[in-house]
């Protein structure tokens, strides 16, 4: 199967196979007016196998959603088809508007414009807490 | 962002000192705080239905010499036109120099202390935190008992949606030297995330039990709680286990004589009234401490505390 390079954009790389598609939803790529290659189940010498995605556009992209989904994940910044800059992706010690608090009793179940909090609260369970109401958040 | 109160964490240990040793000397010089927030103002938030909490802080305001603007029921303000508490938060504090605020959503409290621009103290968050409930249990705690370590502290009754038995466990894991007793039915159990942050992590001994009979010999303090109708989503769940456990006189007898029995009341029928006259209900004394704890911190948020010379800090 081939994917052609891209000029200008960005790839990420080793996404834990399974995740890539929680990635493009949650980073909302399905809005993009580009094109994006989800690529899943490629044979890769560390993990076995993992998910990539290319994006053929310079557009900003929340490491924190990548952090999130799969600390293992590398951004790879592509301009005028060379490699740029390579980032090594951590989770996150907040999380702003990537996911919602499940709690029927928290405050954000009713006042909608008020952002959606999640701490860090455990990172070897890689468990958020919502930052209103402390409910663990739903996992992905 | 004027410093607010959330939760008891929000305070160090060395603070918590502090809040008790003014509650202590406003016990024993009453006078000397009369006018110590004089031409200050507490606004009562209160979205929920409380007599308690509310009563108790504008009591303690009212003993400091202060004065109080009072909103009960969201039915009666503006939350019931569809305020947000962010908006609240703002325009209240205009009128006052310091809010308690109680709600039946949970995280509320923090939502009105980021948009505030006065101190805010939570009063109540649904089942989240009530932190000045805990400051009064301390404070009751350290008077029955002289200390806040080296005690055995059974919980029993609710200890799922309880949320002073949460916040109580946090602050009173703190000090050294503690042993908890858990009791409840198997569905009212403390959550594992209470377990694991508050006991697990620091290595405090803790042991779970159906029976309150089997343990009650073994405690210094006995937190009983009410089973609370608001926190089931299921009536049938919240009518089979509303009387798991009812403290008698009889049940008392196999207790220390020295015995602190506590409850955040209201009590329903979880404590006979009949252990009210035994020297070791503590719970109307709780209520009192309460009151006390409050005026402590209102005077800390003001900045209104008094240093050992008697001048305001």
């Amino acid at each position: 199967m081939n994917v052609d390079a891209i000029q200008n954009g960005i790839v990420i790389d080793h996404i834990s196979a399974g995740c890539g598609m929680k990635l493009y939803r949650l980073l909302g790529l399905e809005r993009l007016d580009a094109p994006v290659a989800m690529i899943t189940n490629v044979a890769s010498a560390k993990r076995g196998r993992k998910d990539i995605i290319k994006i053929d556009a310079e557009i900003p992209v929340d490491v924190n959603v990548i952090g999130y989904v799969d600390p293992g994940a590398t951004v790879n910044m592509i301009r005028n088809g060379e490699l740029q800059e390579k980032k090594q992706i951590d989770m996150p010690e907040t999380l702003v508007n990537v996911i919602a608090c499940k709690n029927p009793r928290c405050i954000t179940s009713c006042e909608q414009e008020l952002q959606q909090v999640f701490r860090l609260a455990n990172r070897e369970k890689k468990e958020y807490r919502c930052a209103y109401c402390e409910t663990k958040a739903a996992g992905l | 962002m004027e410093r607010s109160i959330i939760d008891v964490p929000d305070l160090s240990l060395k603070e918590l000192d502090t809040l008790m040793d003014t509650a202590e000397d406003i016990i024993a010089r009453p006078d000397d705080y009369a006018d110590s927030c004089r031409r200050k103002k507490l606004a009562t938030l209160f979205f929920e239905p409380s007599t308690r909490t509310r009563l108790s802080f504008e009591a303690a305001m009212y003993e400091l010499g202060g004065n109080v603007l009072s909103v009960t029921g969201a039915g009666t303000s503006s939350a019931a036109k569809g305020e947000s508490v962010a908006d609240t938060a703002k325009t209240v504090s205009c009128y006052a120099d310091i809010i308690a605020m109680r709600h039946p959503k949970e995280g509320a409290a923090l939502v009105a202390a980021r948009n505030a621009t006065v101190p805010v103290i939570n009063a109540g968050d649904g089942g989240h935190c009530h932190p000045t409930q805990t400051l009064a249990d301390l404070l009751t705690i350290r008077r029955e008992k002289g200390r806040l370590g080296n005690l055995t502290v059974g919980l029993c009754g609710d200890l799922k949606f309880g949320r002073t038995v949460h916040s109580l466990i946090g602050a009173m894991s703190r000090y050294e030297g503690l042993n908890f007793v858990l009791v409840s039915p198997a569905e009212l159990k403390v959550p594992s995330y209470v377990k694991n942050d508050s006991l697990k992590k620091k290595g405090i001994p803790y042991t779970q039990t159906t029976d309150l009979e089997e343990v009650i010999g073994e405690l210094d303090i006995l937190y009983m709680t009410r089973v609370q109708r608001e926190r089931f989503f299921n009536e049938e769940d919240y009518l089979r286990l509303r009387d798991s456990y009812i403290l008698t006189p009889e049940k008392l007898k196999k207790a220390r004589k020295d015995l602190c029995v506590m409850h955040p009341l209201p009590r329903v029928n979880e404590i006979s009234v009949a252990v009210d006259a035994d020297p070791r209900a503590c719970y109307f004394k709780q209520v009192l401490n309460g009151k006390y704890m409050r005026m402590a911190l209102i005077l800390m948020l003001l900045g209104r505390m008094k240093t050992r010379e008697g001048e305001r800090k």
